[in-house]
């Protein structure tokens, strides 16, 4: 017994070196901009505020323009983005269609590129005398080049466009293993109570991939609400213009909070409060897809797993 | 009438999958059409091979640097995944191989970390770097990417279903816990530790917003940063940006498709629990 309470100390030398590092750079930082959120630097001086950053905040225009932004972008591009991973997933998931591992390997290639590359890559693509409005001119689809950058609108559909294509892949890539893993007798035993191919998809594959269709969901609004690199590549003169995108439509949360900390002078104490702002958002999100997949997981175990057993 | 249907939606299928193949794969078709134009060929849309190819590499290699950011990125990466790998997978077999209830509540909150935004981090996390003395140095972004909770939540994940009593027999037969972790456990979890490897490699090599933040010579900056910076440049040359783009990905995709296979299985094994 001595013995074994012995051996689980040694368990926590394993983790030592790890948590040490994590004191560090993640719980030491997570209070110290707690604290942060509290004062106001001028010059070298720090002082203590109260709460005058919070009232800033909730009447700052611009923290609600990225706010707005950031959510635009969210609730447009990870929807997209999921719904077509998923249906190119069921696609590639026939065994009937052939060249599966070309097409596989054709929509994930898109997300070995870096955030980077590929912000660059679509800002040359529809530059005015670009490829894309060549290629519109040429088709009658529009008869003078469109300036995909000066307008707001045009704009957020390229950054849309650019981050579903350079995601949809990668979670293609999480759905078909998942729907490979599916035993195919519950497909034979559909196909024998005469449901149909579309049918035993949504009753079958798509309870299925709950789970799976959870994480992605998550870990792409995570990714989604701290957008950086795109946003910051595609507007023109990068980090160093005065305004990201036309009419700041670029100007997402942590875009903001970059500029409010190293554009200007720093703003530390503020942009503390907003990086706070964004903690409370995800975790109030990620709460809500965790209890809407609980709860639409019960709904679907009354119904379905005794059929599935 | 049945069998016509099938192969309608057949059709359909492919199509769909033409389409979306055609439009993922033009942009990589485009790089290296860019790679051999001039900067004003490319803003024109020119769509055939060039001859501006070399002109493009000397301009990279020689006013941008570009062998110093490859190496930089290549140095950081590499030890980035090193250190990752070492600590985070240890930590892992120590959280899953030794569990008390401190352990799990320990484990609990790291995980709950996990969801906290980078750029909330950001400033404090300048600051101390900056306090350190480690301001504009690769060390400032090795040791910050490598304390990476996802990585533990990883590792333990795939160890779960590993069979305690090989470790039990090390044990009775006398191997320290150090010992039997280094020599038994990490060989028998080869292909875990290649889908790791993967996952870090990747993450250090397309970084941007952390090493922007700490490097500030040119002498010192990663591939990323010298892709961005050129790009957002007055005069940006895109023939150059393009050769760029194709050699900061290049590396990427060797190591993905050398190792796509463990990717892909380490990475599904982590997310079934």
């Amino acid at each position: 017994m001595a013995n074994e309470r012995k051996i689980n100390r040694t368990g926590w030398y394993f983790i030592i070196p790890v948590a040490l590092l994590l004191a560090i750079f993640l719980l030491y930082p997570i209070f110290y901009s707690l604290y942060l959120t509290t004062t106001k630097t001028k010059g070298i001086v720090t002082s203590f505020i109260g709460f005058d950053n919070y009232i800033k905040l909730f009447n700052d225009p611009m923290f609600f323009l990225a706010l707005k932004n950031t959510f635009k972008i969210l609730l447009l591009q990870v929807p997209l983005m999921l719904i077509s991973a998923l249906i190119f997933a069921a696609l590639l998931n026939n065994k009937k269609i052939k060249f599966r591992g070309f097409f596989r390997t054709a929509i994930f290639l898109p997300s070995v590129t870096s955030l980077i590359a590929y912000a660059i890559l679509f800002k040359m693509l529809f530059s005015y005398e670009g490829i894309v409005n060549n290629t519109l001119l040429a088709l009658n689809f529009i008869n003078k080049p469109l300036d995909w950058f000066s307008d707001q609108t045009l704009a957020t559909f390229v950054l849309i466009l650019a981050m579903v294509w350079r995601w949809t892949g990668y979670n293609m890539i999480f759905y078909l293993s998942a729907m490979q893993n599916i035993s195919s007798d519950l497909y034979e035993a559909a196909k024998v109570d005469g449901a149909t191919e579309i049918k035993s998809f949504f009753s079958i594959t798509i309870p299925l991939l709950r789970p799976m269709i959870l994480f992605t969901t998550v870990m792409s609004t995570i990714g989604t609400l701290q957008l950086f690199d795109e946003p910051m590549n595609l507007a023109q003169g990068g980090t160093t213009a005065s305004m990201v995108g036309p009419n700041n439509c670029f100007l997402t949360l942590s875009v903001y909070i970059y500029n409010l900390c190293f554009k200007y002078t720093p703003k530390f104490g503020y942009a503390a409060t907003v990086s706070y702002a964004i903690l409370v958002l995800v975790a109030i999100l990620s709460y809500i897809q965790f209890r809407i997949s609980k709860h639409s997981e019960r709904t679907i175990s009354k119904h379905v797993k005794p059929s599935l057993k | 009438m049945k069998k016509n249907k099938i192969s309608f939606g057949l059709v359909i299928s492919y199509i769909i999958l033409i389409i979306a193949s055609f439009f993922s794969l033009f942009p990589f078709f485009w790089i290296i059409i860019g790679a051999t134009n001039s900067s004003v060929d490319i803003l024109r849309g020119k769509l055939t091979i060039g001859s501006s190819f070399i002109s493009n590499l000397k301009v990279l290699f020689g006013e941008a640097n570009m062998g110093s950011a490859l190496y930089n990125s290549m140095k950081i990466a590499f030890l980035t995944v090193i250190l990752t790998l070492a600590i985070t997978s240890m930590a892992a077999y120590g959280f899953q191989m030794y569990r008390t209830k401190a352990k799990e509540n320990t484990y609990s909150f790291f995980l709950l970390t996990m969801m906290i935004p980078f750029a909330s981090l950001m400033i404090p996390l300048f600051q101390i770097i900056s306090r350190f003395r480690l301001l504009n140095s690769h060390s400032a972004i090795i040791l910050v990417s490598s304390a990476s909770v996802f990585m533990i939540f990883f590792f333990r994940q795939s160890f779960v279903n590993y069979p305690t009593e090989i470790l039990q027999a090390a044990r009775v037969d006398g191997a320290s816990e150090l010992r039997t972790f280094i020599s038994i456990f990490v060989p028998s979890m080869k292909s875990t530790y290649a889908a790791a490897a993967i996952y870090t490699f990747m993450t250090s090599w397309n970084n941007y917003l952390w090493p922007l933040i700490v490097l500030q010579t040119n002498d010192k900056r990663t591939t990323t940063l010298l892709v961005s910076s050129m790009s957002s440049s007055y005069t940006p040359n895109y023939g150059v940006i393009m050769v760029a783009i194709a050699l900061s990905t290049t590396p990427v995709i060797i190591v993905f498709f050398g190792f796509q296979k463990q990717f892909v299985e380490g990475m599904l094994g982590s997310v079934k629990q």
